[in-house]
């Protein structure tokens, strides 16, 4: 699905607020066709990206457009679809009066039905947004969101709130909805969800992007892997060794993080006959993504030491 | 499903953007025709305290007084579906992220506005409606076809320099300290205008600097329709509609540049 078109770009975008430096020269690009999710920290400034792209705020330097126009123009934004996590929609509106005034702002919107069957809140149409759970309410947003027809969707953190089975439900909704030739951009709470979802990963951290690529490249760039197993090696023995970056006892399990998993788990077994339960596991997500944010962190600092 | 062509531009044609504005304005006023707490207050109020102090006691003093309170309570009562209407709902739906989604929407400029608008100038109709048939049939008020007619022209459009300045509060205060700062402006605005005492009644001081108000305008213009006037309608005209201006003008800068 995925063309050479970029449909959205931050080009070496600064924006500060007041003596807080929300991005810093940030450069990031969309694609037609992909699924893009956006992961950071809180601060990271992925909500500030996101605002810019939205037309909300405006760049203190750099190129932001949509669509190749200002973001600010009503047109670029006719052509996407939004879900703010911060937005609290009008209580005593019924469901199906929330999608048709949305739809309302779109030159070709879908029907309310259409937007009803896709989010899975057919049954939810004629009850006020009030009274619904916060999983429905995420839905319901994620219905309004895709009322226009958009070619490039925006969806905040879509799927807090939800429990296990809805948000199996959604990640269809959008997998469909990208393969029918829409664009997604997702920031993400849940790092496990851009396991599943993403084509592509961006990792914002200190208002630049980090690390981007597959979710594959991304663990990869991560060379650490974990052993563990049931020994009678005393901790501080591994502790010393020179390829140990961190080794701990974890339910009288002994844990070590190494770049150099076939070295140490060879010497294991030389000096322990009687060691059982080896596993050896490549870095999750998470750990790959903690990593790369400290990596990014500890350049900078010794960037502003120097 | 159909796909999207990938480099066209879609148009919105002008009926698309009329249509955005007509449901904009319909959602608007079915989210609060659902909010009795919110409804009634506005519109009780001016009502019972027309009954009270305009039909009740007010008759006892002169025979004329409750024909000249109905212009007095018919404009504090129209002030209020403007103030708080927007005031108070724009500051709640800024402090909600409503307006944030909104400007992020491709919703065309200004249906926001007057679909908020449009449910002030309904609200303003009905507290007219209310106030005409208190004064007619309670207070013995004789009102012909053209002051009926005049009156609810001057009052419904009067709504408007209180829909302006009411967007001005909500631009500075966010939700919850909203509706004390309408009340602020509210409730002593009525009152220096002479719309609870009439002027002549008050100390120089406040009759003199009543023409800062723009309730005193409008109460002026209200006087005027139900044949009370003192003249100087196009002035006080004038005066509002500068009113209007000036607030609306504030308001939206400071929504551009801060949402």
């Amino acid at each position: 699905m995925n063309h050479d078109t970029c449909i959205a770009r931050l080009e070496g975008v600064h924006k500060r607020y007041g003596a807080v430096t929300a991005l810093d020269g940030i450069n990031l690009d969309i694609h037609r066709g992909e699924l893009l999710a956006l992961l950071g920290p809180n601060g990271a400034g992925k909500t500030t990206s996101i605002g810019l792209l939205l037309g909300l705020h405006r760049a203190d330097s750099g190129t932001v457009s949509l669509f190749g126009r200002d973001p600010q123009d009503i047109d670029a934004r006719r052509r996407i679809g939004v879900m703010l996590q911060s937005a609290n929609l009008p209580p005593t509106l019924k469901v199906r009066e929330l999608i048709r005034v949305t739809a309302s702002y779109y030159p070709r919107p879908r029907t309310v039905a259409e937007c009803a069957t896709i989010a899975g809140i057919t049954d939810l149409l004629e009850r006020r947004y009030v009274a619904l759970s916060g999983g429905q309410q995420r839905r319901v947003q994620f219905a309004m969101a895709l009322a226009g027809h958009p070619e490039l969707l925006f969806l905040d953190e879509p799927t807090t709130g939800l429990d296990v089975g809805a948000r199996q439900g959604l990640w269809n909704a959008i997998r469909n909805l990208v393969a029918t030739g829409a664009s997604v951009v997702l920031t993400m709470h849940y790092l496990e969800e851009a396991e599943a979802l993403a084509d592509r990963v961006s990792v914002i951290a200190r208002g630049r992007v980090v690390s981007e690529g597959t979710v594959d490249a991304l663990r990869a760039h991560v060379a650490v892997r974990r052993i563990r197993c049931l020994t009678a090696v005393p901790l501080d023995t591994v502790q010393a060794w020179p390829e140990v970056e961190d080794a701990s006892m974890q339910q009288g399990r002994l844990v070590i993080a190494t770049q150099h998993a076939e070295v140490l788990v060879r010497r294991l077994l030389a000096v322990d006959a009687g060691l059982a339960e080896l596993e050896v596991q490549r870095a999750g997500l998470a750990e790959a993504f903690t990593e790369i944010t400290r990596d990014s962190e500890a350049a900078d600092a010794a960037r502003e030491a120097a | 499903m159909n796909i999207l062509d990938g480099t066209a531009t879609p148009v919105m044609s002008t009926g698309r953007v009329v249509h955005a504005y007509v449901e904009e304005a319909r959602a608007e006023v079915i989210r609060y025709l659902r909010m009795p707490g919110f409804l009634l207050p506005t519109m009780l109020l001016p009502s019972v305290f027309y009954l009270m102090f305009g039909i009740i006691l007010g008759a006892h003093n002169s025979p004329d007084a409750p024909r000249y309170l109905l212009a007095s309570y018919g404009t504090f009562g129209v002030m209020a579906p403007g103030l708080f209407g927007f005031g108070v709902s724009l500051a709640i739906d800024r402090e909600h992220g409503l307006i944030t989604l909104k400007r992020a929407l491709p919703m065309p400029p200004g249906a926001y506005l007057v679909g908020k608008m449009c449910m002030a100038l309904m609200m303003a109709f009905v507290v007219t409606t209310l106030m005409i048939c208190l004064a007619v049939f309670g207070g013995g008020v004789h009102l012909g076809a053209g002051h009926i007619a005049a009156f609810y022209l001057s009052q419904t459009l009067g709504v408007l320099p209180f829909c302006s300045l009411g967007l001005l509060v909500g631009t500075l205060a966010k939700g919850q300290g909203a509706p004390g700062l309408v009340n602020l402006i509210y409730l002593p605005m009525a009152f220096l205008s002479g719309l609870w005492f009439p002027l002549p009644m008050m100390p120089k001081v406040i009759q003199a600097i009543a023409p800062v108000w723009p309730a005193y305008h409008l109460d002026q213009l209200a006087l005027s329709a139900i044949g009370m006037g003192q003249g100087g309608e196009w002035v006080h005209a004038l005066v509002l509609a500068g009113f209007t201006a000036v607030f609306l003008t504030l308001a939206a800068r400071r929504l551009a540049r801060h949402g």
